[in-house]
């Protein structure tokens, strides 16, 4: 279980987070909406600590993340995430099944040998086959976002991040990606938080939607509830974003 | 005035302690984490492949445009062109060679560096490194660090060799001096001290190479035109340091006797 207390994170004496608390319950899909900049992205990042908020705890299985030194302890917190980064964040240097098995080496103690076997299941579990020799380049959007989520899920985390999975895909590639949201939940019984402004998704596959606005959780409850707020603000960014 | 002077200073003062920080924690993690081999193969042969064919080509020009303007300069003196392997060989293995190398690897792969690692930074692969269990300083920095400090040594040893070998050419070819004379006058003179005056310097330069130009690849900011502004600034910041770098060590190395 993830607890968040009082996190604030300011930016040029500007509050992004303003002391937002929320619970995220084990196994369920937590999704973040809300309008471009509004500080989602900060939100995800700052709970495995890739950004140093100002305040607040960030309670994970009964560890502080927040308030940890050392990047030993900070590690040992992180290998219980994926995180699957808005464009991919693939290396290009490296193929795919090189990509998919990179955490493997740090994270688990798998066999070095057994890297190839564990990067090719992964893979098909996101659909994708006889690509593991591919370079990133000769990927499409889509492909790349599958294939970042392999690299995500290699090491079995117990909590998947995604940020923006859906954003600069074409319709059938999005819906791709948010069946396999919806499946990795369901198959792996991982907890996901998804930061997104794809509202389709957010309120098909969510077990809650928190709606974010000037630094704040305006709403925290079901698709459906959400779907009938009457918050302006959800109301006006739901149906507007419809449209 | 005062305001500007006040600016630099803080932004002098800024951009140092977040450089010390990095190589603090590189050092850190060397000690601390396991060292990725295969990356330091990778980037050696890139730091050393990758320049070799200029750092030749511009060391052999050296070494030949050294014989010629000492040969007739002396020539002009003396009647005779005198003592050019010495001046060449001098020049070129205390000097020309190890600054001339630096500067081509600054401009060939420290820029390489910089924008790579600008890139990286800015498509996320690098936070990605975190959620991946490692970090920037052990994937990154360290083996870059490691490849200068073995490429550019190496590099230089080439570049001694060649640079003479284009002197004695030109010595021979227009001046008429033997390869006995050439080589009598190189050798007769120079003791290992000499050579190890040039070598110590490669290592000052490979250190601030990999320095400055993964400093300004881990904190560009500001999209493709921030990654482009921050390789310039790297390849122009890596210039000075080395010519400043150079006086000084030059100047301790003198007060050790290393002369």
């Amino acid at each position: 279980m993830i607890e968040v207390r009082n996190l604030t994170k300011i930016y040029s004496s500007q509050k992004i987070l303003d002391n937002i608390s929320v619970d995220i319950k084990d196994g369920e899909i937590f999704t973040i909406i809300g309008p471009s900049g509004i500080g989602k992205s900060t939100f995800l990042k700052s709970i495995i600590k890739l950004i140093n908020p100002e305040y607040g705890k960030v309670i994970i299985d009964g560890v502080d993340i927040l308030s940890l030194k050392t990047e030993f302890e900070i590690q040992n917190v992180r290998k219980n995430f994926g995180y699957l980064f808005q464009g991919g964040a693939l290396f290009d240097s490296l193929n795919v099944w090189e990509n998919v098995s990179f955490g493997l080496k740090y994270l688990t103690n798998i066999d070095e040998k057994k890297y190839f076997e564990v990067a090719r299941e992964k893979l098909e579990l996101v659909g994708l086959k006889g690509v593991e020799y591919k370079k990133i380049n000769e990927l499409s959007g889509g492909m790349k976002k599958r294939v970042a989520l392999a690299r995500a899920i290699a090491h079995n985390p117990k909590y998947i991040l995604y940020d923006e999975p859906t954003t600069g895909l074409d319709p059938i590639s999005s819906e791709v990606i948010t069946e396999l949201i919806k499946e990795m939940s369901l198959k792996l019984k991982v907890t996901s938080i998804v930061v997104t402004h794809d509202i389709k998704l957010a309120l098909t596959i969510s077990s809650r939607v928190a709606v974010l606005n000037a630094g704040k959780f305006v709403e925290v409850d079901t698709p459906q509830n959400i779907k009938n707020s009457s918050n302006e603000f959800v109301r006006d960014f739901i149906s507007t974003s419809f449209i | 005035m005062i305001n500007k002077i006040g600016k630099i200073t803080i932004d002098c003062a800024f951009h140092l302690g977040r450089c010390y920080l990095m190589i603090k924690k590189m050092f850190f993690w060397f000690f601390h984490s396991k060292l990725e081999k295969r990356e330091v193969f990778k980037q050696t042969v890139r730091v050393g492949v990758e320049s070799i064919g200029v750092v030749l080509l511009t060391s052999l020009f050296t070494g030949m445009v050294l014989a010629l303007q000492t040969g007739y300069t002396s020539k002009n003196l003396f009647n005779e062109p005198l003592y050019v392997g010495t001046v060449v060989g001098f020049s070129l293995i205390k000097e020309l060679a190890p600054v001339l190398t630096a500067v081509v690897v600054t401009g060939r792969v420290g820029s390489n560096i910089t924008a790579e690692i600008g890139t990286m930074v800015i498509t996320e692969q690098v936070d990605a490194l975190y959620t991946l269990g490692t970090n920037p300083s052990t994937y990154l920095l360290i083996p870059r660090y490691l490849a200068f400090l073995i490429a550019l040594p190496i590099l230089t040893l080439f570049a001694n060799v060649i640079g003479i070998l284009g002197g004695f050419a030109v010595s021979y070819i227009k001046l008429g001096i033997s390869s006995t004379v050439y080589f009598d006058d190189i050798f007769q003179y120079m003791e290992v001290k000499d050579f190890i005056h040039g070598f110590i310097k490669t290592f000052f330069f490979g250190f601030a190479i990999a320095t400055i130009s993964s400093y300004k690849g881990l904190y560009a900011s500001g999209g493709a035109e921030g990654v482009g502004k921050a390789t310039t600034d790297s390849v122009v910041l890596s210039m000075i340091f080395i010519f400043v770098i150079d006086y000084f060590v030059s100047s301790l190395l003198v007060i050790f006797g290393i002369t």
